[in-house]
């Protein structure tokens, strides 16, 4: 395999913002979140938006944080629309009112994906960190009266996974088109809080029936999509097809990844759309080229036969749990590694034969606030 | 295959456009884009909810001097399979 030839990507994921109301312990974003002074303009994203339309990208997520914390996020989607990008945006729902509701579909918005915590009000809103079930239900209303797709996400841990049942038939109860049900990935937030999200064995072996049959109940009305813990598979997933193959993540500074945990590979340095094109950032930047093709592979991968199957797994967990992003994913089976994923999962195993008792999170923080003058500095772009 | 009599539209989700980077039509919908061929670009653009498969079928047999009718039945089976395409009726 060529090690350079950069492909034609399909994906960007816009994290417009780092602000949130919420404070999930799973989230994604890294630890070092970037300040709201720091955000790229309105002008600075439509720009980015145009030319990753010209670089290929069909699918664009307008992310974050949360992305109504934007209050240009109307003049966003109406760029992208214009540009020909299908254009989801994800929220946690807080902040739409029914004016912005009908200004976004008016933008031309084509889907919105709402995140609920839980279906149990209660253990959503300790894992939100506030109030925000009732705002949720209200937004989840709003979005199906304008009448754009309507996906439900729920992140699933070992908190909530035993009310599968009931997330779904709440996702159903919504009116939801679609509905991603993703187990925790073990990133950014996450990845602090790994012990206590951890689901058990017993717990995932319970949900497996209960989400087949609801994929064939649901069919023609909601999609479901399940996707699986890798810790408790065999072969690493791979990931987005691939380091720099078709997906784009750009954070609200401006900072351009191949993944939306990248930032977390120390060992690598990543360009922004503010010193470079789009174009140059995904055909030369070195950070993109890192990891395309196979010449970076070590052993087991190398002389691996799923090699150009799984790609040797997520560079950003092989450096996060063994602190060289040339390694297998210690995901696999094959991996000299796998034993720092058994021993993560030894403390889950423990406490099938204990009392679960309510894990203490580690929540997510806002960004640093910045200075009065540094507001002052920033307020065109917000 | 999609019964002849069918008024397949596309997935209230999904959108046909046109992409100058790939010079083809794709379908969009929610995570997903499939890059279609010329053909199957030209039987979704007729799937509007109001023409049946057979109407698409002589539309496009008229076109290319064909009986396409079977392969556009065909076709557009494997997409109600993947829930992209949906009778109106």
């Amino acid at each position: 395999m060529p090690n350079e030839k950069p492909g034609v990507p399909t994906t960007l994921l816009a994290e417009i913002t780092h602000r949130c109301p919420l404070h999930c312990p799973y989230c994604s974003n890294p630890l070092d979140l970037a300040r709201a002074d720091a955000e790229l303009s309105t002008g600075e994203w439509q720009r980015v938006f145009t030319e990753a339309r010209a670089l290929g990208v069909l699918q664009l997520g307008l992310s974050g944080g949360e992305p109504l914390l934007r209050k240009d996020l109307e003049s966003l989607v109406g760029h992208a629309r214009q540009a020909g990008l299908y254009t989801t945006l994800v929220t946690s729902g807080l902040g739409l009112t029914r004016d912005r509701a009908l200004r976004l579909r008016d933008a031309g918005i084509d889907h919105v994906q709402i995140s609920f915590q839980d279906a149990d009000r209660t253990t959503a809103e300790r894992i939100a960190g506030l109030t925000s079930v009732d705002k949720k239900l209200a937004a989840a209303a709003l979005v199906r009266e304008i009448g754009v797709a309507f996906s439900v996400n729920v992140v699933l841990h070992r908190g909530n996974l035993d009310r599968i049942g009931e997330i779904i038939e709440m996702a159903a109860s919504l009116g939801a088109d679609r509905l991603e049900l993703a187990n925790t990935q073990y990133y950014g937030w996450a990845s602090l809080n790994r012990d206590a999200l951890m689901p058990t064995r017993a717990q995932l072996a319970a949900a497996e029936p209960i989400v087949d049959a609801a994929v064939a109940r649901y069919r023609g009305r909601m999609q479901i999509i399940y996707v699986l813990p890798d810790y408790y598979s065999e072969f690493p997933k791979a990931c987005y097809g691939g380091w720099g193959t078709v997906y784009i993540v750009i954070g609200p500074n401006g900072i351009v990844l191949p993944c939306h945990a990248a930032t977390q590979i120390t060992s690598l340095t990543f360009d922004t759309v503010r010193d470079h094109s789009l174009d140059w950032i995904w055909r030369e930047s070195p950070g993109f080229r890192a990891f395309r093709g196979d010449d970076w592979m070590r052993e087991p991968c190398r002389t691996c036969a799923l090699k150009t199957v799984d790609f040797g797994g997520c560079r950003c967990q092989a450096f996060l749990l063994t602190g060289d992003a040339r390694n297998a994913d210690p995901v696999c089976s094959k991996s000299p590694n796998r034993h720092l994923i058994d021993e993560a999962l030894a403390v889950v195993t423990d406490l099938e034969t204990t009392i679960v008792t309510a894990p203490a999170y580690t929540y997510r923080a806002m960004p640093p606030t910045p200075t009065a003058g540094q507001r002052a500095k920033a307020a065109v772009g917000d | 295959m999609m019964p002849l009599t069918a008024r397949p539209r596309l997935w209230r989700l999904a959108r046909l456009e046109f992409d100058p980077v790939r010079n083809r039509r794709v379908l969009l919908y929610p995570e997903g884009a499939m890059l279609l061929n010329d053909t199957g670009g030209e039987v979704l653009a007729l799937c509007d909810g109001t023409r049946t498969v057979a109407d698409i079928g002589a539309e496009l047999g008229t076109k290319y001097h064909a009986d396409v009718t079977v392969d556009v039945a065909a076709y557009l089976a494997q997409l109600v399979e993947r829930e992209l395409v949906h009778d109106a009726q």
